[in-house]
């Protein structure tokens, strides 16, 4: 079981991996479209990523509600929950 | 009158060399560039054929890593060989809409299509990549480069295999002549040393299985040819129209004066052993380029080193170019750089336009006993071209009795 903040540094890791962004600008209150410009292709490469790293499954119909990092930080803790 | 085509940039990542200077370098010299293969997938497969012609730079080490990830290596190849064009031909500002991409490749992006089905077959459908899909499809390179530069007046992919990238070429003259674009990006990309295709071109014995000498493995018109070695990279020719290039006060490297693509209408894979459809590209091309057979000094040649593809080109050159064909100086430089499939036509142009340029034929190497059927006067080391004016001639041709050949003059 990882904590938040865990859950935040290994988000960080797989969103570098995909854009090149550096992982301490991938922050709680980010939103993943206005402030990361992630577009829909990587977010998905970015979910699937994360339900192995996390070993937990984010449902398609449930991407479009992740829509800051903090969303998805709170959903991947509570699906492992 | 048609709108003059003329060539401002040149680009090329090859076997041979991972940019133009390096490459011309080496092919006025005569090197080769295959080599045994280092990869496991090699005897994990056991393939019949254990060598290549790599290109020398790794694209993903060139671009950064972000591009490289959402990019088949075919259309890396693509961006790095069109970068360096684009950055050559000096253009700074230019109207957008006026500009296009017509870059070519043989078979896509293989090694994406081929690793999403392992991919698949190994973890399940929802570890499949969501970029897998631009990145295997054909268009994939012409598309990357159109987002690169910018280029909005259409982003065009000929697919006929060996002879895609000259007829990319092709293509961007017909474009810019017809008014619908200023410049065009030409090319061609192919990345396919992949087990499969190997073990394909394999099968229908069309590669060279002299696994313990790559070196001397790609030798066109020698008799002891036995297939052709298989190559990566691209080629990438700037197309401009003169006005435009004039205008800019460019460098010219030559004139892009004509065109010729027929199809042999034979056989799926076997070439016209009359060579009837390469002999009306030829004249096709030379009628388009206002060129007389007289004119002509230097061919750089399809020629793959395959027992059946090497002479037909011969008895077509013979039938288009009648008795000049004696005083043609013939370059086959898939000797150095391997079969790059739908990128050779773009390298050997990018060669082709040099030697206009610079007056100077590049090497074939590995000739040691010329096919007695071929008697052309092949060019074994660098061979400096006449003065005046000259026209050469580079011949691309394909399974499925694809021909394209493109004509170039001095500026």
């Amino acid at each position: 079981m990882a904590s938040n903040e865990e859950i935040l540094a290994g988000l960080a890791e797989i969103v570098n991996e995909e854009t090149g962004l550096a992982p301490e600008a991938v922050e709680l209150d980010k939103s993943f479209t206005d402030d990361l410009d992630i577009d829909s292709i990587s977010m998905m490469t970015i979910v699937v990523n994360a339900e192995e790293k996390f070993g937990v499954r984010i449902p398609d119909e449930e991407v479009k509600n992740l829509k800051t990092v903090g969303d998805a930080v709170d959903f991947i803790a509570s699906a492992q929950a | 009158m048609a709108r003059k085509v003329v060539i401002t940039g040149l680009g090329a990542t090859t076997p041979i060399g991972g940019d133009v200077p390096t490459m011309w370098k080496n092919a006025l010299k005569g090197v080769s560039g295959a080599r045994t293969l280092e990869d496991d997938w090699v005897a994990r497969y056991e393939l019949p054929v254990t060598f290549a012609c790599r290109a020398s730079n790794k694209p993903d080490e060139v671009l950064t890593r972000v591009e490289a990830k959402r990019m088949d290596p075919s259309t890396q190849f693509a961006v790095v060989a069109s970068r360096e064009a684009w950055k050559d031909s000096g253009i700074e500002e230019i109207d957008h809409d006026r500009l296009a991409v017509a870059f070519a490749t043989g078979i896509g992006g293989v090694w994406t299509l081929l690793d999403a089905w392992d991919t698949l077959r190994d973890k399940g459908p929802r570890r499949v990549l969501p970029m897998t899909v631009p990145m295997l499809m054909p268009n994939g390179p012409s598309a990357a480069v159109s987002m690169d530069l910018g280029a909005r007046a259409g982003a065009h992919t000929p697919v006929s295999a060996c002879a895609s990238g000259t007829e990319a070429i092709a293509l961007g003259v017909d474009l810019i002549r017809a008014g619908k674009a200023d410049v065009v990006m030409t090319g061609g990309a192919e990345a396919a040393i992949h087990p499969m295709p190997i073990a394909a071109f394999s099968a229908m014995q069309a590669l060279s299985k002299r696994n313990d000498d790559p070196e001397h493995a790609s030798r066109p018109y020698d008799l002891d040819r036995d297939g052709f070695v298989m190559g990566e990279g691209a080629g990438a020719l700037v197309l401009e129209a003169e006005e435009h290039a004039l205008a800019r006060g460019a460098r010219i490297y030559a004139e892009l004066a004509g065109s010729g693509v027929t199809a042999d209408a034979y056989h799926i894979t076997a070439p016209d052993p009359e060579g009837l459809g390469a002999t009306r590209a030829l004249k096709a091309a030379m009628f388009d380029a206002r060129a007389q057979a007289v004119d002509v000094v230097h061919v750089n040649a399809h020629a793959t080193s395959t027992p059946v593809g090497d002479k037909p080109e011969y008895t077509a050159l013979k039938a288009a170019l009648g008795n000049q064909v004696d005083n043609v100086s013939v370059s086959a430089t898939k000797s150095q750089t391997g079969h790059l499939l739908g990128a050779s036509g773009a390298v050997e142009s990018v060669m082709t336009a040099l030697a206009v340029y610079e007056r100077k034929a590049p090497v074939t190497i590995n000739l040691d006993n010329q096919d007695p059927e071929i008697p052309l006067d092949v060019v074994t080391s660098a061979r400096d071209l006449p003065s005046g004016d000259i026209v050469a001639l580079n011949n691309s041709f394909g399974f499925g009795g694809h021909n394209a050949v493109v004509v170039f003059r001095n500026a």
